[in-house]
């Protein structure tokens, strides 16, 4: 993963829950391509099929509330959407996120000091920045990295059980 | 220096002689459960991990509850059959199909035992902590690293104490207690942390109450609620007291957080659309009027909840165009229900009893809601969209308050009844 990255903010509210990323009912598309078309289409029915690879969520607290559900950063995923920054991540999602590979960071500030189209760059245990003010970001446990690294939990668990073999 | 529940409990899982928040571990989780939203996607991920076989067949259990019966013909026979694959392929014989709902079979049938670490791909997963078991939600991809490795990486959380003192007034219930602390913490008050239980209120509860508030303390979004174990704990899963009486708070344990609640200032508490943490007493939301009421899910659908439903509607009639749904959690409550003639009583007044199953709560089964219409559950969740379209909208509350308000058709207080 690059220690460095931009992408173009989409802003969220607080408490944007698992049922609002992808509906129960949509949770049973076949793929997560599938499901993606259909991610966070009751709040913006437009992010779908207008986001952009890179594209980052900016969000309030408690991002990925709810269910367990896993669809939920597999679709965001999906849609080349690699990183959210929020105020803070609803447990399961924040777990769930970094097994599917994605960059999960909390940032109290930034949410408030950016708009939609913004373009946040993303420093990797150093900061965030956007319209030329700096944040500081919580440095990630070096196992979690490691997962991020290789492009989540199921990458990572290949990688040792073909080592193993 | 003393330790929390969860600190205990892990440090017993890991065997490490200390412990603190934040730090990292490996635990070993003793059991773990994986139910039908999740079986293609857990066998999937499980492939792509290149695991060849599951490390304790006998530490997993496969439950078929959200799509039970299916839902849609094109999508969900495939969670059913990798079910039974993953029964079959993997050797798990701990495999239950339509006999009720995960969480309530979890504790049940005693698998998720006190003191113990349990896993479980569904958010409400703390549930049996109710019991005292360290229990907690994953996603499906971690499941399938847990059913291929064993472990399972967790950070120790912070815990936030909450005592409750006094006897609960009639006609309020375990429900509201959980109800009012969401409402003052909200939804994101309890992230990440351990949510333990103590006073004499919570000591004079039995245990489908702890397990109520347990399960819907994760709507607050804590990692896990904790409950000490008592010699009614010991009683329910037929375990020596002795066996599990550490399970207790230590007086010098570090909280981040306390709260202080009086029994006797509660009044039945309702979640109000659309936001689980948007509670309000009885009182302001009394005469709203609802389209559907539904009593059960892993919240309120035990046999006390069924007692208390069928205390307020034996002998009456509901609401002319009410429906009112009610769903025993597991087969053992259904037929303790019959035996008890609680079946009869909500069929003679006028509600339809469906076989046990996550029912209308997940949105999936049936029951759908549509725009404009207002339905009343005893489940947890009430999000935009859950329980059917987005303009349709859900409240809240205990059985009591539920069946009450199905006699009226209107939001009813229990209490002026009972």
């Amino acid at each position: 993963m690059e220690k460095k990255f931009s992408g173009k903010v989409w802003k969220l509210p607080d408490d944007v829950d698992t049922d609002t990323i992808i509906a129960g009912r949509h949770g049973v598309l076949p793929t997560p391509k599938d499901m993606s078309v259909h991610c966070l289409e009751t709040l913006r029915p437009e992010l779908a099929s207008t986001a952009k690879p890179g594209d980052i969520l900016v969000a309030g607290k408690n991002f990925g509330c709810g269910s367990s559900r896993e669809q939920a950063p597999a679709c965001i995923v999906a849609l080349g959407i690699k990183c959210i920054i929020a105020k803070s991540f609803a447990r399961i999602f924040y777990r769930n996120g970094i097994n599917n590979g994605m960059f999960l960071i909390e940032s109290n500030d930034l949410p408030d000091n950016c708009e939609e189209g913004d373009i946040v760059t993303v420093e990797v245990n150093k900061k965030v920045t956007v319209n030329g003010k700096e944040f500081d970001i919580p440095n990630i446990p070096d196992n979690l990295f490691e997962i991020i690294k290789d492009g989540g939990l199921v990458n990572r668990y290949r990688k040792l059980n073909e080592a193993n073999k | 220096m003393g330790y929390t529940l969860a600190e205990k409990i892990l440090m017993k899982n890991t065997g490490l002689k200390e412990i603190k928040p934040g730090q990292l571990i490996i635990t070993k989780p003793n059991m773990y459960m994986i139910h039908d939203i999740y079986t293609p996607f857990v066998i999937q991920k499980f492939e792509e991990m290149k695991f060849k076989k599951v490390a304790n067949p006998d530490k997993a259990i496969v439950i078929l509850d959200h799509l039970m019966p299916t839902n849609a013909a094109k999508n969900d026979p495939r969670h059913y059959r990798a079910g039974i694959e993953l029964s079959q392929r993997f050797g798990i014989k701990k495999l239950h199909i339509g006999e009720g709902i995960s969480h309530t079979l979890m504790h049940e049938l005693g698998y998720a035992k006190p003191g113990t670490v349990v896993v479980a791909t569904d958010s409400h997963t703390p549930t049996y902590g109710g019991g005292g078991c360290f229990c907690t939600g994953i996603g499906f991809t971690e499941m399938a690293a847990v059913l291929g490795s064993g472990e399972l990486w967790m950070k120790v959380p912070e815990a936030i104490k909450v005592v409750v003192e006094g006897k609960l007034p009639k006609g309020v219930y375990a429900k509201d207690i959980i109800l009012k602390i969401i409402g003052d913490i909200k939804a994101d008050g309890g992230t990440y942390k351990s949510m333990e239980f103590t006073g004499s209120t919570i000591r004079d509860l039995d245990m489908s109450s702890r397990f109520t508030i347990a399960n819907m303390s994760l709507e607050a979004g804590v990692k896990t609620g904790l409950f000490e174990a008592d010699k009614k704990t010991a009683e329910y899963f037929g375990m020596d007291y002795d066996e599990i009486s550490w399970i207790k708070i230590d007086e010098d344990a570090n909280y981040v957080q306390v709260l202080h609640y009086k029994a006797e200032d509660i009044e039945p508490q309702l979640a109000c659309p659309q936001g689980v943490d948007n509670v309000k007493p009885i009182s302001e939301v009394m005469g709203t009027k609802l389209n559907e009421v539904y009593i059960g899910s892993c919240t309120n659908g035990s046999i006390e909840d069924m007692a208390i439903a069928a205390n307020i509607l034996k002998g009456k009639k509901i609401e002319k165009y009410m429906k009112l749904v009610i769903i025993p959690a597991s087969l053992k409550v259904y037929k303790e229900a019959m035996a008890l003639g609680y079946i009869e009583t909500f069929i003679e007044a006028g509600g339809m009893v469906s076989h046990p199953c996550c029912g209308l709560c997940c949105g999936q089964p049936y029951g759908l809601m549509s725009d404009g219409e207002v339905v009343l559950g005893t489940n947890n969740r009430n999000f935009i969209g859950r329980m059917g379209t987005k303009k349709s909208l859900i409240f809240l509350s205990s059985p009591a308050v539920a069946a009450a308000s199905a006699l009226t058709g209107v939001v009813s207080d229990p209490r002026e009844i009972l």
